[in-house]
């Protein structure tokens, strides 16, 4: 098994030592509990419930607006409290459903299915629909759809994302350790509807327990292997995990089934397993509350709606204040306005850091020192597309690729002259694609 | 309540949140302490009067930025040890009989002409240092290729550096030039001191071997060619060590704002180099060219950018794929 990775990348201070020894906890929240009907890429869900309605715990309480949506289902027992606007992690208002709980847990009865292997494709896709199993890992793109790609014979990889590359993230990592098991048969889920692809298990070479835990209980069967991956930021990106695992290459215009692969990460594995296996929705999740300023680091299993003041709290609190509170991993997450924001399924952790780098340095001239070329894993010139942000140069930015930007902040992290160039790229791949957009539509109105 | 209210609201900035170590300033210090034993060795080669001429000229290039800064009410940069980078280059690069007055000229017209005037650290088009230098060998040509206070020099070298001697048809005993007791300027003898240097700034992660290592076989290969001894081993090593070839090749070729950002411009830029010094020194009428060869080939930077953006990650496949479906 020969160590793989990408070009590029950076290694931060991994910071999981924190919280990775400390088994997952169970926590059940009290009072209120807050459900965005928009926890997933494409169009929002459709409530269900009205102000009053009592809910039991895995009810469903928003319906999918689409196909390329999902359902939202309640994690505790209680009343709704009304349907209104509300922050999320990541700033937005959105509309939610909130619930009372009434501090029972009374749950729908569920189903479990004696075979999954007697089921048929459309089942099991159905199941994971009906289910609202989203791409946990933090994109949140509804799984059933990318379950159903074009030409399904194709797949030839089920890649499980078992990177974890995000400094601090820990929840992956204790997901794996304590159930393999239901890693492994989520896994065998997906791989009965693709007939020719092999499922790998890619796994950054930080966690050798990992490695050999999953490797020792696939070792009889031959669809099945592991991956050991190099410990590098952004390894568990998409992109950069097909090319470590297959050598084959994907840009930004393509599916990973363009490449013959299905990439899914291990919370969500674990999410289709309970969704066939077990017929139980997306109500819970693993979530790491950790930081040098959190007191007790640990990794919780949460009802989702949870919110994260509450889960902080769990954690004992601040022992240090903290300059910075983020939702996600310090590359890519997102920097809280506050806690009293709701978990949902995509929301995988929250950080509270005594130091803020990227506040603290100041912006000075670029060198022109070509670390940002080195780090990124897109192959990119990040301080020139930066400057054509700056300047608005539309068109030479699309002439350097700046569309291929994965948005992973390798650049911004090693820039010795602390220039927020993610930032900038990000602001201008929006506007770009924003252009695009109207120009679409535009030339569909003269159609 | 009140306690979380009163709780200062925290940071909200756009992702990512933490950083690496190396700033500007710690990467200047990197490249001053790589500088230090080229440094030491020539004040040991050349006397006090070397450390003289190095000081001074450090200062006066820091002090330049310092007043422009004020002048122009732009924030003080001197912070970032640029100046003194530049500084200590200038003075590697000047003949240690040079009056002090000339460093501190030298020194002066680097940062306010060449790179304060064309907007600061990052937007100059030319290496500082370089500019100075050439600015200094056309006004002062005399003071500038004066090496006769260096000891022994009528005796051993008769009167000459050692690529004069050569270019004479003369030969350079080739240990003495390794090690670097020979005339020239104060830093730029002794290849040992400059690639003990070399070897710290690569282990460190602050210049890669793509611009240094192209420009010195580019040169090996021009020379064994155009050099008028074929493959003659003495000769090129005279030729590799002798001048400012190791010091140029290393510490100003790799400077970051005046070379190309993209990989293969590089290597491009790289060779430019090396065929640019071999043109200058052979067919040219001064035994020197490093210097002439980086300034000219850093005018030329703009352009193998332009023709050398690197292909975006999993997009030739693509092009591939296109060409496939048209056929």
């Amino acid at each position: 098994m020969s160590l793989r990775t990408f070009k590029g990348g950076v290694h931060p201070f991994e910071g999981k030592d924190l919280s990775k020894s400390k088994p997952v906890k169970d926590l059940l929240p009290k009072g209120e509990l807050v459900f965005p009907v928009s926890q997933h890429i494409g169009a929002p869900a459709k409530p269900l419930v009205a102000k009053g309605d009592t809910v039991l715990r895995g009810q469903k309480i928003a319906e999918a607006g689409g196909f390329v949506s999902s359902p939202i289902y309640s994690s505790v027992s209680g009343t709704v409290k009304g349907i209104e606007k509300r922050r999320t992690a990541t700033g937005d208002m959105v509309d939610s459903i909130i619930i009372e709980s009434d501090g029972n847990f009374m749950e729908v009865g569920f189903h479990e299915t004696e075979d999954v292997t007697k089921l048929s494709n459309k089942e099991i896709i159905s199941k994971i629909q009906e289910a609202g199993v989203v791409g946990m890992g933090g994109a949140g793109f509804p799984t059933h759809v990318k379950l159903s790609p074009k030409e399904p014979d194709k797949i030839d990889y089920i890649i499980a994302n078992c990177a974890e590359c995000e400094p601090y993230l820990t929840s992956d990592y204790r997901e794996m350790i304590e159930e393999p098991e239901k890693l492994i048969d989520g896994m065998k889920i997906v791989l009965q509807l693709f007939p020719n692809a092999k499922g790998v298990f890619a796994i950054e070479n930080n966690k050798p327990d990992c490695i050999e835990q999953i490797s020792n209980l696939i070792k009889d069967d031959e669809k099945l292997s592991v991956q050991p991956l190099l410990t590098k930021y952004p390894q568990g990106g998409e992109r950069q995990l097909i090319h470590a695992v297959t050598g084959r290459d994907i840009n930004s215009k393509m599916l990973p089934a363009d490449a013959g692969c299905i990439v899914d990460n291990v919370a969500t594995l674990m999410a289709i397993y309970d969704a066939v296996k077990l017929g139980i929705p997306v109500i819970n999740r693993v979530f790491t509350v950790t930081g040098d300023a959190v007191c007790e680091p640990r990794n919780f299993r949460i009802c989702i709606g949870t919110s994260y003041q509450e889960l902080l709290d769990a954690a004992g609190g601040l022992i240090h204040d903290a300059k910075k509170e983020i939702s996600g991993g310090p590359m890519m997450g997102f920097a809280l306005y506050g806690l009293d924001v709701p978990t949902t399924k995509t929301t995988s952790a929250l950080l509270c850091l005594t130091e803020d780098a990227a506040s603290e340095y100041e912006e000075t001239a670029c060198i022109n020192c070509g670390r940002c070329v080195d780090a990124c894993p897109e192959g990119l010139v990040p301080s020139r597309l930066a400057d054509y942000s700056k300047h608005g140069q539309k068109e030479e930015f699309e002439k350097w690729y700046g569309l291929e930007c994965v948005e992973c902040g390798s650049c911004s992290y090693g820039c010795p002259a602390r220039r927020p160039l993610a930032q900038y790229i990000k602001t201008m791949k929006k506007q770009v694609l924003a252009d695009k957009k109207k120009a679409a539509a535009a030339a569909k109105d003269k159609k | 309540m009140s306690e979380t209210e009163e709780k200062k609201m925290p940071n909200v900035t756009s992702s990512p949140h933490v950083r690496a170590k190396d700033d500007t300033q710690r990467i200047m210090a990197y490249v001053i302490i790589a500088l230090m034993p080229a440094t030491v060795f020539g004040v040991f080669n050349f006397g006090i009067r070397a450390l003289l001429i190095i000081v001074s000229t450090i200062a006066a290039s820091v002090l330049s930025e310092y007043i422009y800064c004020r002048i122009v009410h732009k924030k003080n940069t001197t912070r970032d040890l640029s100046a003194v980078v530049t500084g200590l280059l200038l003075a590697l690069n000047l003949p240690s009989s040079a009056p002090i007055w000339l460093g501190i000229l030298g020194g002066a017209f680097a940062i306010i002409i060449v790179k304060e005037l064309f907007g600061g650290l990052g937007q100059n088009f030319m290496n500082p240092a370089l500019g100075a230098r050439c600015f200094l060998l056309i006004s002062f040509a005399g003071l500038m290729t004066d090496f006769s206070d260096y000891p022994g020099f009528q005796d051993t070298f008769g009167g000459a550096t050692p690529l004069a001697t050569l270019k004479a048809g003369k030969s350079v005993d080739t240990m003495r030039l390794i090690l670097g007791n020979i005339p020239g300027t104060i830093g730029e003898t002794s290849m040992i001191a400059i690639v003990i240097g070399a070897i710290f700034l690569i282990l460190m992660g602050v210049i890669t071997l793509r611009i240094p290592g192209t420009y010195i076989l580019t040169f090996a290969v021009f020379t064994i060619i155009f050099g008028g001894h074929g493959f003659d081993m003495n000769f090129l090593v005279n030729e590799l060590a002798g001048g400012g070839l190791m010091l140029g090749a290393f510490f100003m070729a790799t400077d970051y704002v005046t070379s190309p950002i993209t990989p293969s411009g590089q290597i491009i830029y790289g060779i430019l180099l090396g065929v640019m010094t071999g043109i200058f020194r052979f067919f040219g009428s001064s035994a020197e060219g490093v210097s002439y060869a980086i300034i000219f080939s850093n005018l030329f930077v703009p352009l193998i950018e332009k023709a050398t953006i690197p292909r975006a990650f999993g997009i030739r496949r693509e092009k591939k794929e296109k060409k496939a479906k048209e056929a």
